[in-house]
């Protein structure tokens, strides 16, 4: 069976492919039909000839094997120094054996290439930081997903996630009314303790355009309360989008990239739309990565940037924190022993290190920083799609084993995590490791620290 | 014999060696792709040329880069045997007598004694680099007989090249030898992965400009390596 019913080369397009390749629980018969899927060699070759150039081409040929990798990779370190998990080895024994095999590798192989580029790195890009050649295996593997996905060859949560973003524009099945309505329901919960509290859909010519992660309206909408409060506070003239406000990018963990291109236009088309003077992103790592760092290049951006300036919330709050536009409560900075998990999408790949620490520096008294920390801090362990694979379970919480560690070893039991996929690994991290830290975002940390003019206060 | 090997095939070793790694160079240089690395090497170039002299400079410097400084024994080992690779070689005392009565020209010149040292520094680093290889696990998985060829072709001129100069054995021998060995070296370096002594610059520069321009650079961040 070359095709299978669920596991194929096509992409998914419409809800129902969607509906009926999600009523596959747990993905059992689309994992046994991809036993089977044919591997088109010729396809691959043809890709591969297009698109291994100069830099991945050289990366492939020049390493030295000296292994100087090893160390970086979290998943060699928290697998006893398994060799097999030594980056130089993961990509030479996956992308490297495809390109010297000329594409012409079987149904195994390609499963095998796919358990590796998914379970067995997370493309945190740490790696590139400390190979002699910036040997990158973070954009090697995010490389090879791509191909792996024209192949039919990916987790059965990636071609759903791929799926969704083709079909919602949304990592998940929320629609344009579900989002306004979920914004409308947020600005009415809050009206209580925030008079005039307001969450402006399609307001033209705003300062701010705000966009999510989609998980917020669906599974924590009073983050996107606390948001508001925290805009509103600021003072500041902001809107979201009825459409195009969704940041994230499974398409881009899938190794989707016309997937990717759907998703991202749909946000530039939002800020072509309501002309915003710069977008802010909430406390999401990758979400920033796919529609700020790399979505501008998907969509032929020739000067590799979004329409407009954008800033990742860690940014935004530093700002407001500096302006004075929220001011922090001194009695209520926070006084135990806390500690920032750096997001490798935000802090490593686009250079927000010193905003975090800003920040901590107006709100917390004792903030203890990681060994290692910033660019060279170490992946929480669910990044690059992990955190949703069932098919890497074990793999992902014996990573975790290194944050834990880390963690621990500040001291803090309290850790601030500004990325989604952060956040839930520290919290799985927790739950399999019951090690007694407690994690937490920004924004209900600002809301209960920030002093509150009168004038804002609710009239008793 | 020994006109030939000093005379055409020395030329023919010097043009390969010069031509292959100036194709090498370009063809790099041709094949990088704004939208394929998604970095646009031709917008804010200059965060881009700032990050990459940075790239470049943390990594020629002993212990200037973080990687360099967590395994200070290898570090130690890699410098020692670059420098003696590259150093021995041009400033030679011997070769720059040969290229003096050639070309009339010549070098500035290290003395017969450092130089015996760098050789003899360059051999036993190798050395300890091929234990390493065996030794550690993490190594050794991805060595193959490759690895031990490319050793083999960078050591063997040094190796020959010591026994001449001192005469230790047949003299006409080993010295026909050593300059086999050393064109050898000159052709197999655009061929192989010793290409990088141009291709590691290339590299660095590259995911320079890509962190300088795209990941951080201009954020003010900046990558500390
Ligand atoms: S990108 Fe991260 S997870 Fe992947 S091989 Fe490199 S260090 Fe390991
Ligand atoms: S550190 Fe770089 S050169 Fe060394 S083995 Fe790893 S990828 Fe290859």
């Amino acid at each position: 069976m070359p095709e299978g019913k669920f596991c194929n080369k096509k992409p998914i397009n419409t809800e129902e492919e969607l509906r009926e390749l999600l009523s596959d629980t747990r993905g059992t018969t689309y994992y046994k039909e991809m036993e089977e899927l044919d591997v088109d060699s010729d396809a691959i070759q043809a890709t591969l000839q297009k698109t291994l150039k100069s830099r991945l081409k050289t990366w492939l040929e020049v390493c030295a094997h000296c292994g100087l990798c090893a160390d970086s990779c979290f998943f060699y370190i928290a697998n006893n120094r398994d060799p097999k998990q030594v980056p130089s080895y993961k990509i030479q024994s996956t992308l490297g054996e495809i390109v010297k095999k000329k594409g012409k590798v079987t149904n195994e192989f390609m499963r095998h290439v796919m358990d590796t580029a998914w379970g067995k790195c997370t493309c945190c890009n740490r790696c590139a930081t400390y190979c002699p050649f910036g040997i990158d295996m973070g954009v090697m593997f995010s490389y090879l997903r791509g191909l792996c996905f024209t192949q039919g060859f990916i987790p059965w949560e990636m071609k759903i996630g791929s799926g969704m973003h083709r079909v919602y524009r949304a990592q998940m099945d929320i629609t344009t009314e579900d989002w306004v309505d979920t914004c409308e329901w947020m600005a009415e919960e809050y009206e209580d303790d925030w008079p005039g509290i307001e969450i402006p859909v399609d307001k033209e010519n705003a300062d701010i355009i705000y966009t999510v992660n989609a998980r917020e309206p669906k599974h924590y909408p009073e983050d996107l309360g606390e948001a508001a409060a925290l805009f509103h506070l600021a003072g500041e003239n902001w809107t979201v989008p009825s459409e195009g406000w969704e940041e994230t990018s499974l398409a881009m963990f899938a190794g989707d990239w016309a997937g990717c291109k759907m998703q991202v236009e749909s946000v530039y088309d939002a800020i072509d739309r309501l002309k915003p003077k710069r977008m802010v992103v909430t406390e999401c790592g990758h979400a920033y990565r796919a529609t700020v760092i790399e979505g501008p290049y998907w969509c032929g951006r020739k000067d590799g940037k979004p329409p407009v300036e954008t800033l990742h919330y860690v940014e935004w709050v530093a700002e407001a924190l500096r302006n004075g536009k929220i001011k922090i409560d001194p009695t209520k900075k926070i006084k135990e022993p806390v500690t920032y998990q750096d997001s490798c999408n935000y802090i490593r790949n686009a250079g927000l290190r010193k905003c975090a620490r800003e920040i901590m520096s107006y709100i917390a008294e004792d903030f203890r920083e990681m060994k290692p920390c910033g660019e060279h801090n170490f992946c929480c362990g669910g990044g690059g799609g992990m955190n949703g694979l069932g098919r890497y379970r074990d793999e992902r919480n014996t990573g975790f084993k290194v944050k834990r560690d880390q963690i621990l070893e500040t001291g803090a039991m309290l850790v601030i995590t500004p990325c989604h996929n952060c956040w839930d690994a520290v919290r799985d991290l927790e739950e399999t490791y019951k090690v007694g830290i407690r994690w937490s975002f920004l924004k209900p940390l600002l809301l209960e620290m920030a002093i509150v003019p009168d004038h804002l206060k609710p009239k008793e | 014999m020994y006109d030939f090997v000093t005379g055409p095939l020395l030329w023919l070793s010097l043009i390969i060696f010069f031509a292959g790694l100036i194709f090498r160079t370009v063809y790099y240089i041709k094949g990088l792709d704004t939208f394929l690395d998604r970095v646009t090497y031709g917008v804010n170039t200059a965060y881009g040329v700032k990050s990459a002299i940075k790239s470049v400079l943390h990594w020629i410097i002993p212990f200037g880069s973080r990687s360099w400084r967590v395994k200070p024994i290898f570090t130690i080992l890699v410098f020692i045997f670059h420098i003696g690779l590259v150093i021995t070689p041009i400033f030679l005392p011997a070769h720059n007598l040969i290229l003096e009565e050639r070309w009339g020209f010549r070098l500035p010149t290290i003395s017969d004694t450092t130089a015996d040292i760098m050789t003899i520094a360059v051999i036993v680093s190798a050395l300890f680099l091929i234990i390493r290889r065996i030794a550690l696990p993490e190594v050794r998985i991805l060595t193959s007989a490759y690895d031990y060829l490319i050793m083999l072709i960078t050591v063997a001129p040094f190796i020959t090249g010591f026994i001449s100069f001192h005469q230790i054995s047949d003299y006409q021998f080993w010295v026909i030898l050593h300059i086999l060995c050393g064109e050898i070296m000159l052709i197999a370096i655009p061929f192989t992965k010793l290409s990088h002594i141009v291709l590691f610059f290339l590299s660095r520069i590259q995911i320079g400009m890509d962190f300088g321009i795209k990941r951080g650079g201009m954020k003010g961040g900046g990558k500390t390596w």
